[in-house]
């Protein structure tokens, strides 16, 4: 009989396979809450990909997001363990959900005369926006899914990116399950 | 005006508050060692007889004094410790009560708020450092959340799965004044344990529970915990289940009973690895599935269907997929199941059961020097289960957890988990504090014993009626164990130049006999539980002996290793456990 998590899931014929997932978890605005959630991490040796933490609508409470990779037992483990914290007030694997995501990257890309005005258009194709400029850079602001950001700076890469700064993800359930 | 008596209004200091809200929340005994940040406390202590304090000679000592009372008493302990190094001293106790789910709460002074982040004298970011060996922490800030805090820490520590919580004091917030109020319940948005269990599956689980055939109860702490010996008892009864216990369950189901298999596990008797290892239906009841129980998980209980009742969620499935989780307080659970127990008799199967207990029972080899078994075994006779005992960790833990019959709850006291050397004589002293209807016995073998030897000292300070009791084999047995078995004898770092723990004793002013003939054992044990006080024996035992059976760690019941055939000497001869 298939006793381990693992075993288990592959006598039903289940995949065991990595996945990524997006995790996203209320918790009350206390001293150390999101430390204690990074560390579980760390202690348990559950890896992070994106952490985020921010305010509400509910000052008391705030959102971390982390985006995680792992099998779907280790995913059942973390959201156990997470809920297990005290200052944690609920934990939802948008993963199986509907859901918005979104990045946001900041790219100072080095340029020339000659190459300003392409940069400028394929930041157009991506909606980024120009937030600095300099007569040998552009600072750009692109925001969206995880794959359009990489998409966007995987176009910016040959004009040499100087600099980069990237945020981890934020995200929220879909109220409405049809196209939106 | 006296300060028991402050008029409602009055604004008092942090330390005043603290104390009261220890009196309010019914504590009556506290652990601790005083120290620079905490001063004012102890000087609030010093004209209170509310509340009895232990100072024990190692915050170490006070940790684990706390979790003898906790477990003795079923109420929570409580330690108080100051900044830097008495709350890093704390660190293994903490540790081990959240490995054993043990409700204390630790109070750690800390230096002053401006002061933090400064490597002032005597600082230690503990919460920090005990944030990932803690159920919950807090650092107080303000004196005005002090009294919210204090219960809080209380109701988070002794409610769901119960756990260590630490609360950091600053200096500064304790000389700060504010009126006193301390609230009648705690609640926090995140935290809500289940208790009451699903019905569904509780109907489930009987369903399964009325139809197997070779049903096995397997008992953790959690039992005890809930204090639910007798709803275990009405569902073993009624199925005619077979009982058996971990290391931590002990005492929750009386051994003199015939459906108890005694413990499982890696030194578990061989009937209880061999039931579990051919039940059709395992129920799992406030126990973890830890590794020192399952061996290797693929192999364990192979032909059963299992059902795991347990207070915290994040159990379940964890080492081994369960076919039936019920999350819930283990007494409300059982209360649920027993009326829709049908009652049942596996005649067959309790046949089997009682072949095996006939023919592997639990043995040892008796040779011309005394062993440790059968002074357990002396002192199972002597005390009729009517006794706490408190191990340590080692070889010495696992024979009493085999050769002593344990009758009632809460009178086995042992560090499972972490296995904490040196917790055995500083939990007696908890134990002692919190109960005076029973002999409290510390056994420790001689080198766990050495790791808070100073704790002799709090015992005679006190007057702590503890019996302690030392196997003494000069080794560090359960490792030289280990060296011999699987590491080619090779002895590394295992042998014991030891003092004269006899002279040890007398120096502390307490009376001491050494033991190494079998005939001395008997009447020194009777002594022992005659005197009054504190008493120490030294039983000298032999120095090479192993535990058996065992099954070897991350292995099956295949390769459980039993009592070796050969006798050690000719004249040797065979003792059944």
């Amino acid at each position: 009989m298939a006793r381990t998590p693992r075993a288990q899931q592959a006598a039903k014929g289940q995949v065991v396979e990595e996945k990524l997932h997006t995790i996203s978890i209320l918790v009350e605005n206390r001293f150390g809450a999101f430390n204690r959630i990074t560390g579980l991490f760390a202690a348990k040796g559950y890896n992070i990909e994106s952490s985020t933490v921010g305010p509400t609508e509910d000052e008391e409470i705030s959102r971390v997001t982390i985006v995680t990779r792992g099998e779907d037992q280790v995913i059942e483990q973390i959201t156990k363990q997470l809920n297990k914290l005290i200052d944690t007030i609920k934990v939802i694997d948008l993963t199986n959900e509907s859901y918005v995501e979104r990045e946001l990257v900041l790219l100072k890309v080095q340029t020339t005369a000659e190459t300003r005005s392409e940069i400028m258009q394929i930041a157009e194709i991506f909606r980024a926006k120009v937030v600095d400029i300099s007569p040998k850079t552009l600072t750009l602001e692109g925001t969206g899914s995880a794959q359009k950001v990489d998409a966007f700076i995987k176009m910016m890469k040959p004009f040499v990116i100087k600099e980069m700064a990237r945020t981890g993800r934020v995200a929220l359930k879909r109220e409405f399950h049809g196209e939106v | 005006m006296t300060r028991q008596k402050a008029a409602a209004g009055t604004e008092i200091t942090g330390s005043e508050i603290f104390v009261r809200s220890l009196i309010a929340e019914g504590v009556d005994v506290l652990f601790g060692y005083p120290g620079g940040s905490i001063i004012g406390i102890y000087d609030v202590l010093h004209d209170l007889s509310h509340i009895k304090h232990i100072r024990t000679r190692h915050e170490q000592a006070a940790t684990h004094a706390a979790e003898g009372y906790a477990k003795a008493t079923g109420k929570p302990g409580v330690v108080l410790v100051t900044s830097g190094p008495g709350a890093t001293n704390a660190v293994t106790g903490i540790c081990d009560a959240l490995l054993d789910s043990i409700p204390i709460v630790v109070f750690s002074g800390q230096v002053s708020l401006h002061l933090i982040g400064n490597d002032a004298f005597q600082e230690a970011d503990i919460v920090n450092i005990t944030r990932p060996i803690t159920k919950h922490n807090y650092l107080v800030r303000n004196v005005e959340e002090l009294a919210a805090t204090i219960k809080e820490a209380f109701y988070i520590a002794t409610t769901g799965r119960p756990g260590p919580v630490l609360v950091d004091m600053p200096k500064d917030m304790m000389m700060q004044k504010t009126i006193f109020h301390y609230p009648e319940s705690a609640f926090r948005r995140g935290y809500n344990p289940t208790t009451e269990g699903h019905i569904k599956q509780v109907q489930k689980a009987a369903e399964m529970m009325n139809a197997a055939k070779r049903p096995v109860l397997y008992v953790g702490g959690g039992v005890i915990q809930s204090n639910a010996s007798l709803e275990l008892k009405a569902v073993a009864e009624k199925l005619q289940a077979p009982v058996t216990m971990t290391l931590q369950g002990l005492g929750a189901f009386p051994e003199s009973n015939k459906l108890s298999l005694g413990m499982l596990g890696m030194h578990g008797t061989w009937y209880a690895n061999m039931a579990v290892h051919h039940s059709d239906l395992l129920v799992a009841i406030g126990a973890r599935f830890d590794d020192r129980v399952t061996g290797k998980v693929e192999a364990f209980a192979p032909e059963a269907k299992i059902i795991h009742i347990d207070i915290d969620p994040a159990a379940i499935s964890k080492n081994v997929v369960v076919d039936l989780p019920i999350v819930g307080d283990v007494k409300t659970v059982l209360s649920k199941v027993i009326p829709l127990l049908e009652k049942r008799n596996p005649a067959e199967w309790l046949k089997t059961i009682d072949g095996w207990k006939k023919e592997h029972p639990l043995r040892y080899h008796r040779t011309a020097i005394l062993t440790a078994q059968e002074v357990i075994q002396e002192l199972s006779n002597a005390t009729q289960g009517n006794a706490i005992v408190i191990t340590d960790v080692g070889q010495h833990q696992m024979w009493t957890a085999q050769f002593y019959k344990y009758l009632y709850p809460r009178t086995n006291i042992t560090s499972g988990g972490l296995g904490t050397m040196g917790f055995s004589l500083p939990a007696a002293i908890g134990v002692a504090a919190g109960r005076q209807d029973l002999p409290v016995i510390s056994i420790s073998g001689d080198g766990g014993f050495q790791m808070n030897m100073q704790e002799m000292g709090t015992i005679l300070e006190y007057n702590l009626p503890i019996k302690i009791f030392i196997i003494n084999n000069g080794f560090l047995g359960m490792v030289r164990q280990w060296q011999d078995l699987f590491w080619k004898k090779r002895y590394s770092a295992v042998e014991m130049k030891n003092p004269d723990f006899v002279k040890l004793a007398e120096a502390y002013g307490c009376p001491a006999v050494r033991v190494s003939s079998r005939e001395q054992v008997g009447p020194a044990i009777k002594a022992a539980l005659a005197h009054k006080g504190a008493y120490f024996i030294e039983f000298a035992v032999a120095m090479e002996d192993n535990v058996y059976p065992m099954i070897p760690a991350g292995q099956s019941v295949d390769e459980m290793m039993e009592l070796p055939a050969e006798l050690p000497t000719p004249s040797s001869t065979v003792v059944k456990g």
